[in-house]
C-alpha cells in the first residue's frame, strides 16, 4: 500500500519511492527505503506526518501516494 | 554596510563569492542544517562585525565577519551539499570554499543533521563539530556517547549550548584542531580520478554525487552514482547513531503535544486564527495606525516634506518639469522617501519581526503542514501560505517571497492571487475605518466576496495552467522559545534586503507616473474609466480618480473614496474593486522582475479585468 492510506500510530517500513529527486531529498532527513519509521498524525486528506526518533517530516498527500509502504 | 558583489563567473573555476575577503585569510565556515542555532554562533564568533552580502545570482544573503586575523562565513540552513535549491547552491559554494568547517549539529536530530557531516568529512574538509542544544537532549531522555560518536566519524565534537553560551569557548579553541574525518575509503579512488581536472579537490565528492551545475562546469557527463553513495552514506550514519545513543524514553512531553495541537485542525485552526488575530492586532492596529501615523503623519509627512520644500523651493518652482519630477505630488525627494520611510518600512520591519518569530519557534512548518490540504486545491501547497501571510503586510515583499515555491507554476498563481485579492496593511487600515461604521452585514460581503474570487481565481489556474505543482515535503522542527537577538538580526536584515530591492524600483515607478502627469496621459486614462465607473459600477465620475491613485498606492486609492458621498452599498463595492484592482506600482514592478513579462501583463491586465467585473456585477444585482 501506499503512504497516504497509512493510519496514526501505525509503525511502517518504506518499500519504495517511486520519484528520485524526491527519493535523494528525504534520505537526508533519514526516510528511504527500508527505513522504519512511525506515522505520528495523519490530516484527513492532507499531509502524513512520520516520525523517526525525533525527527519528524510532513509529507503532502501527492508524494505520500508515491511511496509504498508495508505495515509492521 | 553594501557590498557589490561580482557576477559568478562559470567558465572561471575560481569562485569569487565575496571580494572583500583577502585571499590569504582562512575561510572559517559555519555548516549546518535549518533551525540548528547557527547564527548564534556566528554572532559570538565575530561580534559586531557582521557583514551581509547578497550571493550572486540569488537572492539568499550570507553574512560573513572577521574572527582574530580569519574570516567567518555563515551559510544558509542546508540538509545537505548538493544543487536541490537557492539555498543549497551558495551553501555548496561557500563550502567548496572552505578552509575549516564547523558544523553545527542539532542534537536532537542527528539523524537529519549528520548525513551533511558526513557529506563534508567525505568532501575532505577539516572540520570539528559543535553538538548543540544539548540541554534538549538531557530533557527529552536521550543520552549521547560524545566520546564513542567523535572517535567514529573521527573528528573533535564539542557539546553545546549555543544560547546559554555554554562551550563557545572551548569552541573556539578547538577550531585551530580542525581535522579530516573518517572518509568513506571506497569513495577515494572514484575521487582521485577526477584530480588533475578540478580545481577544488572536494569538487570530485559532488562530481560523483551528480551535482549538476559542477558537472557543467567542467563539462563532464553523469557518472549516476549519487543514489548509491546518498544510500551507503544514510546506512553509515544510521549505524553510528544506533551505537551511541540511548533512548530512555520518558513519554510524550508538553512541547510535542503543543505541536500535535498546532498540526491536528480541530485544534489547529482556532489556534491559527488567533495567532492571525494577534498578527493583525500588532501589524494592522498598532504599526499601521499608531506607528505610521507618527512616522509617516508627522515625521516624513510633516517636518521632513517642509524641510525639503524649504530647501528646494527658492530656486525651483514645483510646477515647473524638473520641479514635478523631483519635488511635486509623486516625487522623488517627496513622495519616494516618505512613502518608502514613512510607511513601508515600520510594516516590513513589523512583518518580518513577527515572521522570524514564527520562523524560529518553529510554527510556520506546521501551520504550512495544516493549511496543505486546502491550498491543493487551488494549485499550491502548504509552504504558499508564508506569501500569503505576507502579502497582508506588503504585497511586495510577499511577491519577492513567493521564490520559495517549488515550482514556476506554483510562483504564477501565488502572484495572481496575491496582486488580485490579498489587501496590504496600508491598504487594509483605510479598508477597516471604512467598513467599521456600515455594520456586520457589509463586512461579510466583503469578506465572502474576496474569498470567492480568490478561491474561483486559484482554482481556475489551477485548471488551465500547464504543468504539475510539488507536493508539500517540510521538516518539522522542534518547537523552541525564539531568541531576541537572532529576532531582531533576521527582521533588519531582511528588511534591509526587501528596501535595497523594492527603493529602487518605486522610484522607477513614481517617475513613470509623474510623465504622466506632465503629459496628461494620467487625465486621459481618468476619462477613459469614467463611463464604466457610472455605468456599469453606479458610482460617481470621481471615483474613477480613486482607482487611478490605487495604481500608485493601494491605499491611496482607497483613502480616495472616503471625500466621496457613497451609500454603503456604493462603498462596499468601490472598496470591493479597490481590493480586487492591480497592485501598487511597486508590486507590479517586483512581479516583471519575478515573472516573465507575458505573465506579469496577464496578471495586470487579469486584476483590471476581474475588478470590474466582480465590482459590476455586483452593482448590478445590488444597486
Amino acid at each position: 500500500m501506499t503512504l497516504d492510506k497509512v493510519q496514526k500510530g501505525q509503525q511502517i517500513q518504506i518499500q519504495k519511492i517511486a520519484d528520485s529527486s524526491l527519493r535523494d531529498q528525504i534520505i537526508r532527513l533519514g526516510i528511504y527505503e527500508g527505513a522504519k519509521v512511525i506515522c505520528a498524525e495523519k490530516i484527513g486528506g492532507g499531509p502524513v506526518i512520520i516520525k523517526n526518533r525525533m525527527q519528524e517530516i510532513a509529507i503532502g498527500d501527492g508524494l505520500a501516494k508515491k511511496i509504498n509502504i508495508e505495515i509492521i | 554596510m553594501e557590498h557589490k558583489t561580482k557576477e559568478l563567473n562559470k567558465s572561471c573555476h575560481k569562485i569569487e563569492f565575496i571580494p572583500d575577503i583577502p585571499k590569504d585569510a582562512k575561510k572559517i565556515v559555519l555548516v549546518g542544517n535549518p533551525n540548528v542555532g547557527k547564527s548564534v554562533f556566528f554572532q559570538s564568533l565575530t561580534g559586531m562585525y557582521v557583514d551581509v552580502s547578497n550571493f550572486p545570482g540569488t537572492t539568499v544573503d550570507i553574512n560573513y565577519g572577521k574572527y582574530n586575523e580569519n574570516y567567518v562565513i555563515d551559510t544558509p540552513g542546508v540538509y545537505g551539499v548538493s544543487s536541490f535549491n537557492d539555498e543549497e547552491i551558495v551553501a555548496r559554494d561557500v563550502i567548496l570554499n572552505a578552509d575549516v568547517v564547523i558544523n553545527i549539529v542539532d542534537a536532537l536530530h542527528m539523524e537529519r543533521d549528520l548525513f551533511l557531516t558526513q557529506q563534508i568529512i567525505d568532501m575532505g574538509k577539516p572540520i570539528v563539530i559543535a553538538l548543540n542544544m544539548m540541554d534538549e537532549v538531557r530533557k527529552n531522555g536521550i543520552e549521547i556517547d560524545i566520546e564513542k560518536l567523535s572517535e567514529l566519524l573521527g573528528v573533535e565534537i564539542i557539546p553545546t549550548i549555543a544560547i546559554k553560551n555554554k562551550g563557545i569557548v572551548e569552541l573556539k579553541e578547538a577550531i585551530t584542531r580542525a581535522r579530516l574525518g573518517n572518509r568513506d575509503e571506497s569513495l577515494l579512488d572514484e575521487m582521485e580520478a577526477y584530480r588533475s581536472i578540478i580545481s577544488q579537490y572536494s569538487e570530485a565528492l559532488l562530481i560523483l554525487e551528480d551535482d549538476e551545475e559542477i558537472l557543467r562546469r567542467y563539462n563532464i557527463t553523469k557518472p549516476v552514482s549519487r543514489e548509491r553513495i546518498y544510500r551507503n552514506r544514510r546506512e553509515y550514519i544510521d549505524n553510528i547513531i544506533n551505537r551511541v545513543t540511548i533512548e530512555t524514553n520518558k513519554g510524550i512531553s508538553f512541547v510535542t503535544r503543543l505541536s500535535r495541537y498546532m498540526l491536528y485542525p480541530l485544534t489547529g485552526i482556532p489556534i491559527l486564527i488567533a495567532v492571525l488575530y494577534l498578527m493583525y492586532q500588532f501589524i494592522g492596529v498598532f504599526v499601521a495606525q499608531t506607528i505610521v501615523d507618527i512616522t509617516e503623519g508627522i515625521i516624513m509627512g510633516n517636518f521632513y516634506l517642509n524641510f525639503i520644500k524649504g530647501i528646494f523651493e527658492g530656486f525651483l518652482s514645483s510646477d515647473s518639469i524638473l520641479g514635478t519630477i523631483l519635488i511635486g505630488e509623486f516625487g522623488l525627494l517627496t513622495m519616494v522617501p516618505i512613502y518608502i520611510i514613512g510607511l513601508l518600512l515600520p510594516l516590513v520591519i513589523g512583518f518580518y519581526f513577527l515572521l522570524s518569530i514564527m520562523e524560529d519557534t518553529g510554527y510556520l512548518p506546521r501551520v504550512a503542514t495544516l493549511v496543505d490540504r486546502s491550498l491543493t486545491k487551488i494549485g499550491l501547497n502548504g509552504k504558499a501560505i508564508i506569501p500569503m501571510i505576507l502579502g497582508f503586510g506588503c504585497v511586495t515583499m510577499a511577491t519577492i517571497t513567493t521564490r520559495i515555491l517549488g515550482s514556476r507554476r506554483e510562483r504564477v498563481i501565488a502572484t495572481a492571487l496575491l496582486g488580485l485579492t490579498i489587501p496590504c496593511s496600508a491598504q487594509l487600515g483605510v479598508i477597516a475605518g471604512l467598513i467599521a461604521p456600515l455594520g456586520l452585514k457589509y463586512l461579510v460581503l466583503y469578506i465572502l466576496t474576496i474569498t470567492i474570487v480568490f478561491v474561483l481565481s486559484g482554482t481556475v489556474l489551477n485548471r488551465f495552467l500547464p504543468g504539475k505543482s510539488s507536493s508539500l515535503l517540510i521538516d518539522l522542527p522542534s518547537l523552541r522559545l525564539p531568541k531576541a537577538k537572532n529576532i531582531a538580526q533576521k527582521t533588519f536584515t531582511k528588511a534591509w534586503m526587501f528596501l535595497k530591492e523594492a527603493a529602487p524600483l518605486f522610484m522607477l515607478g513614481s517617475f513613470v507616473i509623474t510623465i504622466m502627469q506632465i503629459t496628461g496621459l494620467l487625465d486621459g486614462v481618468q476619462n477613459i474609466f469614467a463611463p464604466i465607473t457610472e455605468a456599469w459600477l453606479k458610482l460617481p465620475k470621481e471615483a474613477a480618480t480613486a482607482f487611478i491613485m490605487g495604481i500608485i498606492r493601494r491605499d491611496f486609492g482607497a483613502a480616495g473614496l472616503t471625500s466621496l458621498a457613497l451609500t454603503p452599498m456604493q462603498t462596499i463595492i468601490s472598496l470591493i474593486v479597490i481590493t480586487l484592482f492591480v497592485p501598487c506600482i511597486a508590486a507590479i514592478l517586483v512581479i516583471f522582475k519575478e515573472r516573465s513579462w507575458q505573465e506579469s501583463i496577464g496578471i495586470w491586465l487579469g486584476s483590471f479585468i476581474i475588478a470590474f467585473l466582480v465590482g459590476g456585477i455586483l452593482a448590478q444585482i445590488l444597486l
